[in-house]
């Protein structure tokens, strides 16, 4: 073996138990997901080569798939905008926060450490109607008219073709916004910090206000930060599972998203349909997420940030 | 010395894989037990210690909890060549089938017909019938009986004693129709400002479990067979009633709020606090309501009637055990299980986890709410003792239809007509 080669065989021995590792845990199962979704059985015996079947099952027969993406993406939506526009002005106040940044920064990324179950299962106690402890709150507080059921799936507040958008829809997606929001600003307070003070200080000189500053200086130098906050609320988001599990069940089909049907199928022995329900929703997610990046470099451009 | 970057590497991968080699089984004889009854570990625990005692062969029941993850860890398992001696298999018939036609069950038919057949005729035939499979089984799988019983389970109504006695109704007699329960729960409701009828519907089985029962009442189990089979359609006039009853139940206003999303647990618990009349629950519930309210005054009743038809109870074997093939220890795994499912373990069993024992002869031993619903063991029917199984997406079509007939957003013809499509789409595949 001449040097070079022996060279790249000893260089590459270095890395090969992390290839290794990583082909056994990441890459095999992968490549199994596919192989899986072009076959009908349960995984322990069953096996029939179906082509795109179970696609064809994911993409235009099942009639419940569409409707959890929709459910998925409400509460998307739902955490885009209220859980990251909150988590953006809470950023911006505890950012000039010098003395109790730390303090906020801790109460607001501790729901982040709780567990899905663990805060889907405490919200349920505190919301269900009987006790009723949240609606006993409202009463004692002199906020009686808001009582409501909250994770009522009865009352169809509006409805496009077969999605119907209940109470407990929205109270799935506040609870969600409540508990992710950490993440969001944790983010966030880190981007601001990484802007050079410099840059507002030349800007007061020059005779800017503080609105001026936030829309010509914040803003820009913190899209990147924004977009790869909205990248990773939509990644979550879309595969939100556990609370939901534990807030609602599902409430009848009325709060089932992508990952619950996925669950359910898998359940059922239905393995093959799951795999490409994942596929599906891979593909849906890295969509998105290019586009977030397309999105964000034209944003980025056209404020001057990079080169148009 | 200063070793090469070679040696470094050869030492490297030695290391990495030293791990790797298959594990020896030190005591040959030990007995490995999985399973995921949280609620009997204890007792499984000193039977397992008093058997090792016995025959000096070590015996572990290994805990995997919620059932979810059990039934995870066992499919793994088998694809990895891992089971232990003795295992659970949680699911449909149709599970059991793949485990079986995969190699990882064996076929205890030899040992169980031994001495004139002594250990099969210890069970209630129905408990065993669940992981029988028959000649010309719809699953494809050689005849013979793939499992151990070790429990028995029922599916039924509750109601609550007190409440019946506050409201003035007579406590000792419950409904008998189903119109009879819907007056006795509004008069509970109206008297006393309880729910009338709590479940954990969030949970699809268990409005299924009453669906099914409630069908067989009207159609017959022969008719409601023949829809699995494809024969009879979901639209049929006699499902429209079974999907109408559960309109009459949300019309009727006697259900629990939140029914639709509440889990046993959560409707376990606000029967055993007094908030509801009725329930539907199996067996299992009375360990759970002797550590929730042990001074809870409640009793068992038949479905409430829609025919007069004979009534079918959903139940069997609450869990078994079955034997790992390729086990070398499965001669003492069995002997085990044979042990485990004599007389005074099952008595045991009774007196530590208010179960209904899987053999006969032991309803001396049980407590008396359980010793009246016995009868009901020889009139079980459950989805492994039919001999088709509703594909799993029919019966997840079903069950939302059912949740959200309850709820009031969807009509018994709509709920039929969606649950025929999707049946007809499974069947075309």
């Amino acid at each position: 073996m001449n040097s070079y080669l022996k060279d790249k065989a000893v260089n590459f021995s270095f890395i090969f138990p992390a290839l290794l590792l990583f082909s056994i845990f990441y890459i095999y199962p992968f490549i199994y997901t596919f192989i899986l979704s072009f076959q009908r059985g349960d995984g322990i015996y069953t096996s029939q080569f179906v082509g795109l079947a179970n696609f064809k099952e994911v993409l235009l027969y099942d009639k419940d798939w569409w409707p959890s993406m929709f459910y998925g993406g409400f509460i998307t939506l739902f955490a885009l905008t209220f859980q990251n526009v909150i988590a953006l002005f809470l950023a911006l106040a505890v950012d000039k926060a010098i003395k109790t940044g730390k303090f906020y920064r801790v109460i607001f990324f501790v729901l982040c450490v709780l567990s899905e179950i663990i805060v889907g299962l405490l919200t349920r106690q505190i919301l269900i109607s009987n006790p009723g402890i949240f609606n006993q709150w409202l009463s004692k507080f002199g906020l009686g008219f808001f009582i409501h059921n909250w994770l009522d799936a009865k009352q169809i507040l509006f409805q496009i073709g077969n999605v119907k958008i209940t109470h407990a829809l929205i109270t799935t997606a506040l609870v969600h916004s409540w508990k992710g929001f950490g993440w969001a600003f944790v983010i966030l307070l880190a981007g601001l910090q990484a802007i050079p003070e410099q840059l507002y200080e030349s800007a007061r000189i020059d005779g800017a206000r503080s609105h001026q500053s936030f829309l010509r200086i914040t803003l820009p130098l913190l899209t990147p930060v924004i977009v790869l906050v909205c990248i990773l609320t939509i990644l979550g988001t879309m595969q939100a599972f556990a609370m939901i599990l534990a807030l609602t069940r599902g409430a009848g089909g009325l709060t089932e998203v992508p990952v619950m049907r996925i669950y359910n199928h898998l359940r059922g022995s239905q393995i093959g349909l799951a795999c490409a329900e994942g596929i599906v929703l891979g593909v849906v997610l890295i969509t998105l997420s290019f586009t977030m990046l397309r999105i964000s470099k034209w944003v980025r451009s056209r404020w001057g940030v990079l080169p148009s | 010395m200063r070793l090469s970057k070679m040696s470094w590497l050869i030492i490297a991968i030695t290391v990495f894989f030293s791990g790797c080699a298959p594990k020896q089984e030190v005591d040959e004889k030990k007995i490995v037990v999985w399973h995921w009854m949280n609620d009997r570990k204890d007792a499984f625990d000193t039977l397992a210690k008093e058997y090792t005692a016995q025959t000096g062969i070590p015996v572990k029941f290994k805990l995997f909890f919620p059932p979810d993850i059990y039934s995870q860890k066992v499919i793994a398992a088998a694809r990895a060549g891992n089971l232990p001696e003795i295992f659970g298999i949680l699911g449909e018939k149709q599970s059991l089938g793949s485990f079986i036609k995969a190699g990882h069950v064996l076929d205890l038919t030899p040992f169980m017909e031994k001495n004139e057949k002594e250990w099969k005729k210890s069970f209630y035939t129905q408990t065993l019938q669940t992981t029988v499979f028959n000649k010309n089984n719809s699953y494809e799988v050689s005849p013979g009986i793939y499992g151990v019983p070790i429990d028995a389970t029922l599916m039924q109504f509750i109601y609550n004693k007190s409440l019946f006695e506050k409201a003035g109704l007579d406590p000792n007699n419950p409904p008998q129709t189903f119109d009879e329960f819907i007056t006795y729960a509004q008069t509970i409701k109206n008297k006393l400002g309880v729910d009338g009828f709590v479940c954990g519907w969030g949970e699809g089985w268990l409005i299924n479990c009453l669906a099914v029962e409630w069908a067989i009442n009207i159609m017959g189990e022969k008719k409601f067979v023949d829809t699995i089979e494809g024969k009879v359609s979901y639209t049929d006039n006699d499902w429209i009633k079974v999907f109408s009853l559960f309109k009459v139940l949300k019309e009727s206003d006697i259900l629990a709020n939140d029914i639709t999303t509440m889990i046993n647990k959560e409707s376990e618990d606000a029967f055993s606090k007094g908030m509801a009349a009725f329930s539907f629950n199996g067996s299992w519930t009375v360990n759970v309501y002797k550590q929730l309210a042990s001074d809870l005054d409640y009793a068992f009743f038949s479905l409430p009637r829609v025919s007069n038809r004979a009534l079918k109870v959903w139940g069997g074997a609450g869990s078994s055990f079955m034997v790992k093939a390729k086990s070398s220890n499965k001669i003492d795994a069995i002997e085990f299980l044979k042990w485990f499912t004599a007389k005074k373990q099952q008595s045991f069993l009774i007196k530590n986890t208010n179960n209904l024992p899987a053999i006969a002869n032991c309803e001396e031993e049980l407590p008396p709410i359980l010793r009246a619903i016995t009868d009901n063991l020889e009139r079980l029917t459950h989805p492994n003792i039919w001999p088709y199984n509703e594909d799993s997406r029919v019966i997840e079509v079903m069950n939302k239809a059912l949740q959200q007939i309850v709820m009031g957003i969807k009509t018994p013809q709509d709920a039929a007509k969606e649950i025929q499509e999707i049946k007809q789409r499974v069947a075309n595949q």
